[in-house]
């Protein structure tokens, strides 16, 4: 899942470094990345992963890194795989 | 001063929002990102004349985020459409602040806001200046 994190912020991450030699915990903001590009990046998660971030989940931090944003979208779809269970006849 | 006295201070926000990123955004998500930004209200307006649409959505981008900095969200939630720019029928522009925005300037003090925002070549930028009042802190 990373590597599709990393392929997006490099589509809509608009960073000033090539996203390769980021670390997993560095910090995207000081990297570049502006608020109307972690829109997109959101945005751009939701559509590949199929997934929808709450307005709980605005917040900077959840943007700040590889690894946070990681950990945001697995409790979104642990959440999601949860709901899905529970429907299951 | 005697307890009782009021003291302001003035918070200010400044963002500059290049206006083909925005139009970009708009052609990649559509109403995806419109709706996440924006207001009905906004959009109503912004949306008036496609030829402006963009330089309208990118000067309100810019005003929610320089809004942003103004209330030192620091890692609150707050939506993009709990600021608001409402345009009043002779062109002058007001914030208005509702739900989290409005909770979050209501904890932190603030009392009034002011909003200007313009627009040059490629670029909307936008200012915010947040009023706050203490009681019986120094002027």
């Amino acid at each position: 899942m990373k590597d599709d994190i990393r392929a997006i912020l490099m589509e809509h991450g608009r960073l000033v470094r090539p996203v390769e030699t980021l670390s997993d915990d560095a910090n995207l903001y000081q990297a570049g990345m502006t608020s109307h590009a972690s829109v997109n990046v959101m945005l751009a998660l939701e559509a590949k992963l199929d997934i929808e971030f709450p307005d709980r989940m605005l917040r900077r931090s959840v943007f700040e890194s590889i690894s946070a944003i990681h950990a945001a979208v697995f409790e979104l779809r642990t959440a999601l795989l949860r709901v899905n269970v529970r429907h299951e006849p | 001063m005697g307890s009782g006295m009021v003291a302001a201070s003035f918070v200010v926000g400044l963002d500059l929002v290049q206006i083909s990123a925005i139009a970009s955004s708009v052609e990649k998500f559509g109403g995806r990102f419109l709706d996440r930004i924006y207001t009905p209200a906004e959009l109503r307006y912004c949306l008036l004349d496609p030829d402006t649409s963009a330089i309208h959505l990118a000067a309100r981008f810019a005003a929610k985020e320089a809004a942003r900095k103004v209330l030192r969200l620091e890692d609150d939630a707050v939506g993009w459409r709990s600021i608001e720019v409402e345009r009043s029928p002779t062109g002058f522009c007001e914030l208005l602040l509702h739900d989290e925005a409005r909770a979050r300037a209501f904890h932190v003090g603030f009392v009034s806001f002011s909003v200007s925002m313009t627009h040059e070549a490629d670029y909307a930028s936008a200012v915010v200046l947040g009023e706050r009042r203490r009681s019986g802190s120094p002027l």
